[in-house]
């Protein structure tokens, strides 16, 4: 078990910059989850922390000792990569028994921690089997075992399920999700899916080009995103932006839409000139009373709820509400937003201002 | 645009039954999703609708015409495959020019040239139209041979998982403009795909496969709402169905042995109690796992929920579904 952390951490691969500057702490015993679009630098994060890389600069500490330059075999991790390597020669049990025997821990230990290990990940039944004719599942438990067996101080995990299918994949990541959560090691889980993010980790850090965008909870990261690029990145549908030209004072409590006053939390920071405001699909709401208008381009049904899309003065506009509506292309609607929830950004970088809604998340990291 | 029926078509390969007795309509004018996973039989459905195979017995008509030894271009189908097909010698605009070329439609150069400007902007590769379609990535590729077929005005376009080489946002973009092209010119459009929003976000009408065999045929909404069979209630819907035994909850009917719950039909703070055993944190909502008498379910609820894992909360059923012991629907 380790607490993990990076500082000021920098890759450079010839003139190409991978990472720019990392900087966060992976607590002991979380889900961490790295995430963002490929080429972002999440994969050559992982590889600096699991010691597969070296970094060109900053630092990497596990547990407080300092192991930047130190080489995977001497961090007592475990990497599990995309595509699971089995030995194919052996069966089951000889596979994760393999790193224990090379370490030579003495037989009977072996065989316990093999037994441990098969029955956290539910493998008992198939230990004596051959793994070349296993499913796709069965192989991907026996590559988590041979991990597990080592009691690694962390895991670190590299898309894991990148090459399941969807339905398996959501299967996979309740498993791996509940085995993280009967053994409680420290994992560090690379993604480009913002949902398996979501919905796995205690933490996420989303990059973009070599830069930690930002780092906190799902729920807080979601509701307050530091920039356009999480703001868009996290979500389905992602944040909506209506572009506007206008201004915002500290302390002022709205900004100008197409001549209309749009209420918004209380702003600790000024900007001016062209700005976006952002609000989630969910916090769009149908009001006859307002001016702002929006003209209906797109229904879609999903199920319980449905997606509307629209056109405004200030750009396409998204809105998930009661698949009960009855709603028509070429409808105008009056647009209401809830004001609580909305965050406005500046054009350039699309950094959110800090506002009395969003300073307790932003200003701690 | 045309009415494409499928008269108890079977097909098989080898041993394999791909199509079993299957009777399909797909109505003048509609957007008709063929749903279900690898196997199922929504590839060989198209293929026998387009004439790039043929049925073991049963009959497919176009506008009442059987359609028994014609060619895919007498049956004049345009057809998108999942992997792209495009000349690779030609630019994105020959590619598109071509079906219009055909000595058969006589297309004057500026209608052709409006038709391909027209399409390009919709499939946003307006600015690669001089590249040659080996110098695109995938994805534009996948949009050029999406175009090709949209450029012409055959009796039905047949599209096998089109959007799947895309990436999300394009492929959000892109479900939005089929849609559209499809409604505002009436087209006929029969399409393949596993993926379950495709289906409910596009069609008219979706047709379950499972096994090769047509399972329930309908609108989004009906078979969200009212699937025929545990199989048809699994298709629809993310989270998916919990099922549970049915005499877990109070009134089940006679006959009932699975319930059938979405996430979203479970009333919380009524009846009985349940364990919260994870919370998941999703954004726009929250996911709970719990465990109710030894059973685990998922259910959904408000974004910023204070509920943690090891909460009791006291579930209910709300719209419950109920099958027999075949898996078939309880009415």
């Amino acid at each position: 078990m380790a607490q993990i952390r990076t500082e000021n951490v920098r890759k450079e691969f010839g003139s190409f910059t991978a990472v720019q500057s990392s900087t966060f702490t992976v607590e002991d015993g979380e889900f961490f989850m790295l995430l963002g679009p490929s080429g972002c630098g999440k994969t050559t994060t992982l590889r600096m922390m699991a010691g597969l890389e070296l970094p060109t600069s900053g630092e990497i500490y596990i547990d407080g000792e300092e192991v930047g330059m130190k080489p995977a075999s001497q961090r007592d991790i475990a990497f599990v990569f995309q595509m699971f390597a089995l030995y194919p020669h052996m069966n089951v049990r000889r596979n994760i028994s393999y790193p224990l025997l090379s370490q030579g821990v003495a037989k009977a230990e072996v065989k316990s921690r093999v037994a441990e290990v098969a029955r956290i990940l539910k493998i008992e039944d198939i230990l004596d089997k051959p793994v070349g004719g296993l499913s796709g599942g069965d192989r991907q438990r026996v590559a988590l075992g041979r991990a597990i067996v080592r009691r690694p101080k962390a895991f670190f995990m590299d898309e894991p399920l990148g090459a399941l299918d969807a339905e398996f994949r959501e299967h996979m990541a309740e498993e791996l999700r509940a085995l993280h959560d009967r053994m409680g090691a420290t994992t560090v889980y690379v993604t480009h899916d913002q949902l398996e993010a979501m919905q796995m980790g205690d933490k996420i850090v989303v990059m973009n080009h070599g830069v930690v965008e930002q780092f906190g909870k799902p729920q807080q990261i979601y509701d307050w995103p530091a920039t356009k690029f999480v703001a868009n990145f996290i979500g389905s549908p992602p944040m909506n932006f209506l572009e506007f030209d206008g201004m915002i004072g500290i302390g002022g409590d709205h900004v100008e839409l197409s001549g209309t006053a749009v209420r918004v939390p209380v702003s600790r920071q000024g900007a001016k000139g062209k700005l976006t405001l952002g609000v989630r699909p969910e916090h769009v709401h149908f009001s006859d009373r307002s001016d702002f208008r929006g003209r209906v381009i797109a229904t879609e049904y999903l199920g319980t709820t449905q997606i509307v899309t629209m056109a405004t003065a200030n750009g396409v506009v998204k809105a998930r509400i009661s698949s009960n509506q009855a709603i028509t292309p070429g409808e105008i609607i009056g647009l209401e937003f809830d004001a609580r929830t909305l965050t406005v950004f500046t054009e350039e970088r699309g950094q959110a201002l800090l506002s009395e809604a969003n300073e307790g998340v932003l200003r701690h990291g | 645009m045309a009415e494409v029926v499928l008269e108890n078509v079977t097909k098989t390969f080898g041993t394999q039954v791909a199509l079993n007795n299957v009777s399909l309509t797909v109505p003048h004018g509609s957007f008709v999703v063929l749903l279900g996973p690898t196997g199922a039989g929504k590839t060989t459905t198209l293929r026998m609708v387009s004439g790039l195979d043929h049925p073991d017995s049963g009959e497919v008509y176009i506008d009442g015409q059987p359609m028994r030894g014609l060619t895919p271009a007498q049956r004049n189908v345009a057809m998108v495959f999942q992997q792209y097909s495009l000349y690779p010698h030609l630019t994105v605009r020959q590619n598109l020019e071509f079906p219009l070329k055909s000595p058969l439609l006589k297309t004057p150069p500026d209608e052709i040239a409006r038709k391909v400007k027209a399409i390009a902007d919709v499939l946003q590769i307006s600015h690669k139209l001089d590249n040659k379609a080996t110098a695109l990535s995938g994805g534009e590729m996948q949009r050029v041979s999406i175009g090709r077929a949209l450029v012409r005005n055959p009796r039905i376009y047949l599209m096998d998982e089109p959007l799947s080489s895309l990436d999300a946002k394009l492929r959000a973009d892109l479900r939005i403009e089929l849609k559209r092209i499809q409604a505002d010119s009436g087209a006929t459009l029969l399409y393949v795909t596993h993926d379950q929003i495709e289906a409910m976000t596009m069609a008219t009408h979706v047709g379950v496969l499972h096994h090769g065999k047509l399972v329930q045929f309908g609108s989004p909404r009906e078979v969200y709402e009212n699937p025929v069979s545990v199989y048809a209630a699994t298709r629809l819907g993310q989270p998916r169905i919990n099922f549970l035994p049915a005499d877990l909850f109070p009134a089940a009917p006679r006959g009932a042995v699975t319930i059938g719950l979405r996430p979203e039909h479970i009333a919380q703070g009524v009846g009985e109690d349940s364990l919260v055993t994870r919370v998941e944190h999703l954004g726009d909502q929250t996911r709970l796992h719990l465990s109710f008498r030894n059973h685990d379910l998922v259910t959904v609820t408000d974004a910023h929920t204070g509920l943690r894992s090891g909460d009791i909360v006291k579930i209910q059923p709300d719209k419950p579904l109920y099958f027999d012991a075949d898996g078939l629907r309880l009415v």
